[in-house]
């Protein structure tokens, strides 16, 4: 998604978004498409129909906290979430959504967003507009190594580049 | 309680290069270099990758053979199948299934098939040793502090990138020192210190490293101390460390693991480390805990809440059902029976915690007081397992995750509390403090 500017409706939620809200143990065993129907069950049951692609979260404090599992921020990506802001993330979510190329990132303007709000996201010039209120907020710049691994398309992809440039070498 | 912050951040931190603490230490080893500072971006040499059956090889295998390289050093990889452990059905067969094909098809040296939780399982074995950096696909993993290990959690595609390259990247960590002073009274344990600290330091500590000390920590045995570094999770920490000493080396030592003396004095934070932030915590102020639904942080002092009815009782996982854990449940269910209307599941962290259980006499006065006993792995703890709960019960647990549907239903309440207080909450049927069952023990005895 980088470079072109995305438009989506706002989901907003409030601070500690957990990852067993995100990805229920009980739907663990599923596929991820089978997971991801069930993301957010606990606080917004209808949140999985509703999300469409390019649709955006925004949240508070500490969002992604908990558990190790990935298929917190895979079940966000699988819905077509283009992006999470939040006011602070857990650090192993804040690495598996890089990781998957969900863009992360932290957005501190409290009531900046309503639930329903259209925004416009364009990462590389680092702006954030709500449509409705006709505000624009800048984005901070992700560290460059992941802004690197994103630009590679995620970790796997960089890695079979690696792979890749070595077996060209050898 | 008595919380006292110094706030040390300063530009001393990027001033002055050589003093360091025990994470930085770690991380400079670990990356090749003499020194690192706090928010420099290091790539490390990972000593030990760890990972269970639902994070490890059903999510490793797909993209290993993608990327056509095989594990970067097998005799250097723990697999633990703890989570789906027995098998309910035919997908979490499945799962144990791929796991096992995929330890001897890889050549994994160190398999652990339902033998118990991983966290435990790595000091049960001898995996441990000050100084390592210990990447585990888990949340937990953070338990290996204990032992004066830099041990993080990992989701998946770090770890399958650890498992390709041995190698990782991680952003040098601040350094919070917690100091925990004073005798704790009775009944009041290491778990009661870590909801105090959630709530006290709140779940938002991402990305800084936790350092425990202090004279209530240098009497702690090695299984209370894990719980320090276990919930360091719960605050949001990279990881939670404690100075090795002669305690942990007895320990490993005693669990067929490797140490010396070096160890205690090279793996310790210089006396001028730069540390963020210096807290005490007066352990002998301290009363024990619980925290309500639906967050470990949201903890208070058990009086608080004395008399909340309860449905479920449970002792498990990793941070809650090691042997010492089992004791205190034990201390407080000899000769008494649990309440009508309420069922006490108890699921040992591991088969040897289990063997020792049953061999001192543990288990006997466990089921003597009506427990049920179910296998050892993460199981209600992670959602998983036997034990989940209905829509609108009430557990009071031994486990470190009270998060909203975290059980089972949504709509079910998890309280946490240490064994002692779930036991005593298990006799009664509502949430009680056990110093009262305990003192009127020794009032008969």
């Amino acid at each position: 998604m980088s470079g072109a500017t995305q438009t989506g409706r706002a989901f907003v939620y409030g601070d500690g978004i957990d990852t067993d809200v995100l990805a229920p143990g009980h739907a663990m065993k599923l596929g991820p498409d089978g997971l991801a129907r069930h993301c957010l069950e606990a606080i917004d049951p209808e949140f999985a129909s509703n999300v469409r692609p390019g649709d955006l979260v925004f949240a508070g404090a500490d969002f992604g906290i908990g558990s190790s599992r990935e298929q917190a921020a895979i079940s966000l990506k699988k819905l077509g979430v283009a992006a999470v802001f939040a006011r602070s993330f857990a650090r192993i979510f804040y690495r598996n959504a890089i990781n998957i190329g969900l863009p992360a990132l932290i957005f501190p303007h409290d009531g900046a967003v309503s639930a329903g709000d259209r925004i416009s996201l364009d990462l590389a010039a680092g702006r954030v507009t709500n449509i409705t209120t006709g505000k624009a907020y800048p984005v901070s710049p992700m560290p460059e190594h992941l802004r690197n691994m994103i630009e590679a398309g995620g970790l796997m992809e960089s890695l079979k580049a690696r792979f890749g440039a070595r077996e060209a070498v050898s | 309680m008595r919380i006292v912050v110094t706030d040390a951040r300063s530009e001393e931190i990027r001033t002055v290069p050589k003093p360091a603490t025990l994470a930085q230490k770690i991380l400079a080893r670990a990356a090749g270099q003499s020194h690192v500072t706090p928010g420099d971006i290091v790539t490390v040499r990972v000593d030990l990758a760890m990972a269970h059956d639902s994070s490890g090889p059903r999510r490793w295998q797909a993209r290993l053979e993608a990327l056509g390289t095989g594990l970067w050093d097998p005799s250097r990889v723990v697999i633990v199948s703890d989570h789906y452990v027995p098998a309910v059905d035919a997908e979490s067969a499945a799962i144990l299934k791929t796991t096992r094909d995929f330890a001897r098809d890889y050549g994994v040296k160190h398999f652990y098939d339902m033998r118990g939780i991983c966290h435990v399982i790595l000091p049960e074995h001898g995996h441990l040793r000050p100084g390592l950096f210990i990447a585990g696909g888990d949340s937990h993993t953070t338990n290996a502090g204990a032992f004066g290990c830099y041990a993080a959690g990992f989701g998946a595609t770090d770890m399958t990138a650890i498992a390709a390259t041995g190698e990782t990247w991680t952003t040098v960590p601040h350094t919070i020192r917690v100091n925990i002073e004073g005798k704790p009274g009775g009944c009041v344990t290491s778990k009661d210190m870590m909801l105090a600290l959630c709530r006290e330091l709140g779940m938002g500590n991402h990305f800084k490293a936790i350092e425990f000390g202090g004279a209530a920590v240098r009497a702690m045995d090695m299984e209370a101390r894990t719980v320090l570094a276990n919930m360091t999770a719960e605050l949001g920490g990279e990881v939670g460390l404690v100075e090795p000493d002669e305690t942990t080396l007895a320990h490993i030592r005693a669990h067929g693991g490797t140490a010396d003396d070096t160890d205690i004095t090279r793996w310790r934070s210089d006396h001028d480390a730069p540390y963020e932030r210096v807290l005490t915590l007066d352990a002998a102020a301290l009363a024990p805990q619980v925290a309500a639904p639906h967050s470990p942080a949201n903890s208070a002092d058990v009086t608080v809440h004395a008399g909340v009815a309860i449905d479920q009782a449970y002792i498990g996982a990793c941070v809650g059902a090691k042997l010492s854990d089992l004791h205190m449940a034990a201390a407080v269910l000899r000769g008494r029976s649990v309440a009508d209307g309420v069922r006490l599941l108890v699921a040992p962290a591991s088969a040897k915690v289990t063997d020792a259980a049953a061999r001192d006499g543990t288990l006997a006065i466990l089921t003597g007081a009506g427990a049920v006993m179910l296998p050892s792995g993460c199981g209600a703890c992670a959602g998983l397992g036997a034990g989940l709960l209905a829509e609108g019960e009430v557990c009071l647990s031994s486990t470190n995750r009270n998060f909203k549907g975290r059980m089972g239903h949504k709509d079910a309440e998890v309280w946490l509390g240490s064994p002692f207080t779930v036991a005593a909450s298990a006799v009664t049927g509502k949430i009680t403090d056990p110093r009262s069952l305990l003192a009127e023990r020794s009032r008969a005895a």
